[in-house]
């Protein structure tokens, strides 16, 4: 019992990750309502970004600022900060992601435009009336 | 024997490929003819103009582009695919005036997407005979497939969509369902798909791989109406009867055959196929169809029908040359695409000229007709002797050899289905024209007077059946190519 | 200049897309001509950079001059470099086909539509050109998104379909982002060729197979591989033609190319096919996606949609062949995304034109079109031809070497599915083809040129000319198949194949 502890102890951040990732899918699985399975897919991709960042932090690391310039003299220490790569390529993911966010923001009001319910059961049903009375 | 790389097999090709937007943009009907008619006597000129080369015992070559790691898209003019080429683009001309008759006298509809087609189907039927492997053969093989479904449909009613559904079906389902993993395989197997006089295996080859690789070829071309992939053919009567004439009594069926023929000869070779003794294998598919569909014709009274069930056997015949493996037996099978082309297309013209000149098609409404319809009778009489296989008409020539052949081959039950099946095509044939002449007063079902059909019909008619007769006197060059092609393909 | 032709392949659409943009405010007439110019740009430098390639071999490109692994590599072999003349030469074709229904249908957002039709090229040019993992997720998201907006562009049930490829699509590149994660925590570099070198030498393996597996699943639901195709028949088929037929051809073989890049550069074969095991279970999906996808495509009665399945089996055709692990396989997989990419845009483009004029797609409206559109059915017939797999159209050579694959690794069942799933699509597409020939039913017996003249309803020229190229090039790619595999494909394979096996 003790070792599954640390075991989770150990790793608790992918733990937190794979918790979101199965929080988010299960948002967009589930619910109904278009806005609520657009939140579930943010929380998704948080995950994810989550995992990039909570593997960049060391033991005892600062943040990766260095905070007085040396005119590049000074050695640094790269076990002192933290790793600033994954930080930087989750801004990307980021913006990646808000941009996704976007879109089905967009696709969801035009939707809610055309049938006037954000519910997608309501929806398809108003589309499958649609397609019979066109046959 | 040398090899001449020459431009010819190409132009032979191309030339009725290259009429076709003339064609199409012909306003005028004589001026649409006109150009069929040239496009058809300059591929008979280059394609006749290649017979000295190839009799001197030459062939001509040309490679156009590669496909794949030994295999090219190449053109090979060699007696066997010269004979082949010769029969069609002759019978083009005949059947290109014949159509003018037909297609006018009843008034068909979209006549410019029919000559169209038909020389698209031409083109690729001169295609088959001068591929140098199997692969471009493949590749003509399919082109004529699809050429010919607008030609099968041309009525466009619901009858013709059925047909032609049974038509691609057979075809298609035959060549894309077995011929092509066969030929996949087997150039997996040798890296090559050139035929060659001894066959491609040259390390030989395993029962267990050599069986399934055969009947894949055999049923997969279902263009040769091997028993049970036949049934496309009576199918495809719903078209016009120059449609029925050339493709499915020459050039179609032929088409078939003739890879069947290559196959067997040129890709598995007579010795590889002696030694698995499976000669005798194919001798029995094919007389089975002989059988079969011979008796099948006794029984159809749409004169069309019965044609094509006589058609199918005929086809058989070459199947069984082919199969018995022998000198004469090849000769026999090689001969008879042209003996049974030029008989089969005078009995279809005729079929088709009573269609114009009197509406009918069933046999049992035909009493009498000759009185009204004597010269056609006659040319009829004429095909039916040569494809029964009687002289004085080159039938006989064809089907002597086959017998010879069997003798050869040893295979003396084949000699018995030869002979009965000869009975059986004189009996499903002479009664159609006994009854069309002898008849009394009473029993006639026409008027006594002279009403043959169009001129344009009659005349290609009779001039097939002359040469039927012609043919038997003097067989050349049939003859000495086939004799030169079999002594290449058993000389090795 | 040309030395930076693989910058320009991406920057010149980028740049034009925001011009187009604008210019869609000022005057519509001009977003056309700004969006032809971009891509066109951007087709002759993947031409010329080709050029390059085969005369000197792999060109590098460090962008900004930064070294990898710090820096963002461009990195063009034969391979990207033939899929990215591909992917610019359908934009075009595309392009023009659909300036005037484009024009009519997004008339006062056009600016909007050519600037994400550019976007949605340049994300696809990224990915095929670059060298980066990072990078490629993120042109992967720039060209789905811009996909998805183009996609939801037009009303009805559009929409919420868009909605859902974006949820799918998202999961998917979610998933790659957290494969080259893994990938990233035991090898420290996203450079491609970078962690090729360092993955062997490795120790804890179990890090990499997750990546591999994370990577393949998120390709996996972006390509649409049955059963993660679920997002695809409606996608593409409820899209407005404009954006249904750029988008078909494209997404999905080039999905397929990132499955390969990866596997051939970054994992090696040797890995991916050997120490993963997975090879067989996938063969074995691929099966079932075409055979699954032909059933399914068989029980659809509107063409595009019928043609959105045709895509599904396409793709198991080229996972599978790919999977088989062998030369010949691999060719015909390879081959196959050219020769896919072609036949689709040539069906879609046909579907496009015949919606041009009768404004339905349900098989019974497709009456008597071969009268009325002559020359789009022909184009539509080749493309069909080729799909079946019919020489001497493109389709038939990647055929043979998928059926060669599949017999030389002795996986009979992959060829019988090939082979089936062929006799199919005779069925399928003759469907269609009798259809619009024999009905519908009227007395045909007698001449009626005079009806005939009256019929005639082409589609309009810049939709007409584009379809008959497509369909000539089809042709020609099959006959000169093996100058496209000796001189591009191969290169490409045989080397990390032999190098790795």
């Amino acid at each position: 019992m003790p070792d599954l502890l640390s075991l989770f102890l150990a790793k608790y951040n992918y733990w937190v990750v794979i918790f979101l990732m199965m929080i988010g899918l299960y948002a967009m699985m589930a619910k109904n309502n278009l806005v609520k399975k657009i939140i579930g897919m943010n929380i998704f991709q948080t995950a994810v970004i989550l995992f990039y960042v909570s593997i960049a932090t060391k033991h005892d690391a600062s943040i990766p600022i260095i905070g007085h310039g040396h005119n590049g003299h000074h050695a640094i220490h790269a076990a002192d900060y933290m790793n600033p790569l994954p930080h930087v390529l989750m801004l990307t993911a980021i913006v990646v992601s808000v941009a996704t966010l976007g879109v089905a923001l967009a696709l969801a009001v035009k939707a809610y435009q055309q049938h006037d319910t954000l519910e997608e059961d309501e929806i398809i049903e108003q589309l499958k009336t649609d397609y019979l009375s066109q046959q | 024997m040398i090899t001449i790389i020459s431009i010819k097999p190409l132009i032979a090709i191309l030339v009725s490929l290259l009429v076709i937007p003339i064609l199409a943009s012909s306003r005028k009907p004589n001026v649409r003819e006109a150009w069929t008619f040239a496009a058809a006597l300059i591929k008979f000129g280059i394609i006749a103009s290649m017979v000295p080369a190839v009799l001197a015992g030459h062939t001509l070559e040309l490679t156009i582009v590669p496909f794949f790691e030994g295999i090219d898209f190449k053109l090979r003019v060699d007696a066997f695919g010269l004979l082949f080429a010769l029969v069609s683009s002759f019978l083009w001309i005949v059947t290109s005036a014949y159509s003018i008759g037909y297609m006018r006298g009843l008034d068909e509809h979209s006549q410019t997407r029919y000559f169209c087609f038909f020389a698209a189907a031409l083109s690729a039927t001169v295609g088959v005979a001068f591929s140098a492997n199997l692969l471009t053969m493949y590749i003509f093989y399919e082109i004529l497939s699809l050429s010919t479904y607008p030609l099968v449909t041309h009525h466009q009613d619901p009858e013709a969509r059925s047909s032609g559904r049974k038509y691609l079906l057979y075809i298609m389902g035959g060549s894309i369902g077995l011929v092509l993993p066969a030929m996949v395989a087997v150039y997996l197997m040798t890296g090559t798909l050139d035929f060659a006089s001894g066959g491609i295996f040259s390390g030989g080859l395993a029962f267990a791989q050599a069986l399934p690789l055969l009947l894949m070829f055999v049923f997969g071309f279902s263009k040769a109406a091997v028993m049970p992939m036949h049934a496309w053919l009576p199918a495809a009567m719903v078209a016009p009867t120059p449609v029925s004439a050339l493709l499915h009594a020459v050039a179609v069926v032929k088409v078939g055959v003739f890879c069947v023929f290559r196959v067997i000869t040129g890709l598995f070779g007579p010795d590889l196929l002696q030694a698995l003794d499976f000669g005798t294998l194919l001798c029995v598919i094919a007389a089975i169809t002989i059988l079969v569909s011979s008796l099948i014709a006794l029984s159809q009274d749409n004169l069309k029908r019965r044609l094509a069930f006589s058609t199918i056997g005929q086809l058989s015949y070459i199947v069984l040359g082919a199969a018995l493996l022998s000198k004469s037996g090849m000769t026999g099978g090689m001969l008879h695409i042209a003996m049974h082309a030029f008989g089969k297309i005078t009995l279809f013209f005729c079929a088709g000229a009573i269609v114009v000149a009197t509406g009918i098609k069933n046999i049992s409404e035909m009493v009498g007709i000759g009185k009204q319809m004597p010269l056609t009778m006659a040319a009829f009489f004429i095909g039916s002797l040569s494809v029964i296989g009687l002289p004085p008409c080159g039938g006989f020539i064809s089907k002597w050899h086959l017998a010879i052949g069997t003798i050869e081959a040893e295979q003396f039950t084949m000699l018995a289905v030869l002979l009965i099946s000869s009975l059986l095509n004189a009996a499903y044939f002479l009664p159609i024209v006994y009854r069309a002449f002898f008849c009394t007063e009473a029993e006639s079902m026409f008027e006594n007077q002279f009403k043959e059909a169009p001129g344009w019909c009659l005349a290609p008619l009779l001039a097939t059946a002359v040469i039927s007769v012609l043919l038997f006197f003097y067989p050349q060059p049939f003859l000495t190519l086939s004799q030169l092609a079999v002594s290449r393909i058993l000389g090795g | 200049m040309s030395a930076q032709f693989p910058a320009l392949i991406i920057i010149v659409p980028l740049l034009a897309a925001l011009f187009v943009n604008i210019a869609g405010w000022i005057r519509r007439s001009l977003c056309f001509p700004t969006a032809l110019a971009a891509l066109v740009v951007s087709f002759l430098s993947a031409v010329g950079l080709m050029g390059r390639v085969m005369a000197d071999g792999d060109v590098i490109y460090r962008m900004a001059g930064w070294d990898p692994p710090w820096g963002i590599a461009l990195h063009i072999d034969h391979l990207n470099g033939i899929i990215l003349i591909l992917i610019s030469l359908v934009a075009i074709l595309n392009l023009i086909a659909h300036r005037t229904s484009a024009a009519s249908q997004f008339t006062n957002r056009l600016g909007a539509f050519y600037a994400l039709y550019l976007l949605f090229v340049t994300g696809l040019m990224g990915i095929v050109i670059t060298g980066d993992t990072f990078n490629l997720y993120v042109l992967l998201e720039i060209s789905s998104l811009s996909g998805y907006a183009l996609l939801g562009m037009g009303g009805g049930r559009a929409t919420l379909s868009s909605l859902h490829y974006l949820f799918l699509g998202t999961i998917g590149a979610s998933f790659y982002l957290l494969g080259i994660g893994y990938l990233y925590i035991v090898t420290g570099s996203l450079n491609m060729v970078d962690i090729a070198g360092i993955l062997p030498a490795l120790e804890n393996v179990a890090p990499v197979k997750v990546s591999f597996i994370l990577c393949l699943v998120g390709l996996f639901i972006k390509m649409a591989l049955f059963p993660l195709h679920t997002w695809l028949p409606n996608a593409y088929s409820h899209a407005p033609n404009p954006a249904a037929s750029l988008i078909a051809p494209l997404t999905t073989k080039v999905m397929i190319y990132i499955m390969i890049r990866l596997i051939l550069t970054v994992y090696q074969p040797d890995f991916a096919f050997i120490q993963m095991e997975i090879a067989e279970f996938i063969q074995w999906l691929a099966v079932i996606a075409i055979i699954a996808g032909s059933i399914l495509a068989y029980k659809q009665n509107r063409l595009k949609r019928m043609l959105s399945y045709i895509i599904v089996v396409e793709v198991g055709y080229m996972v599978g062949g790919f999977w088989l692990g062998n030369a010949a396989g691999m060719t015909g997989a390879v081959l196959h995304v050219l020769n896919d990419a072609m036949m689709t845009l040539c069906v879609f483009l046909a579907a496009g034109a015949v919606m041009s004029r009768v404004q339905f797609d349900e098989f019974k409206h497709l009456q008597g079109l071969f009268g009325k559109m002559p020359y789009t059915m022909i184009a539509f017939v080749v493309g069909a031809l080729s799909i079946i797999g019919v020489p001497p159209t493109c389709g038939f050579f990647s055929k043979w070497y998928l059926i060669s694959g599949g017999i030389n690794a002795g996986h009979y069942a992959f060829v019988a599915a090939l082979i089936i799933s062929s006799l199919v699509n005779v069925l399928l597409f003759f469907r269609v083809i009798e259809i619009s020939y024999f009905e519908p039913f009227a007395n045909h017996h007698h001449s009626h040129n005079h009806h005939a003249e009256s019929l005639f309803q082409e589609a309009s020229l810049d939709m007409l000319v584009p379809l008959l190229v497509t369909a000539g090039l089809l042709i020609a790619m099959g006959i000169y198949a093996h100058i496209l595999v000796t001189q591009f494909i191969e290169p490409a394979v045989l080397p990390s194949l032999m190098g790795s096996l």
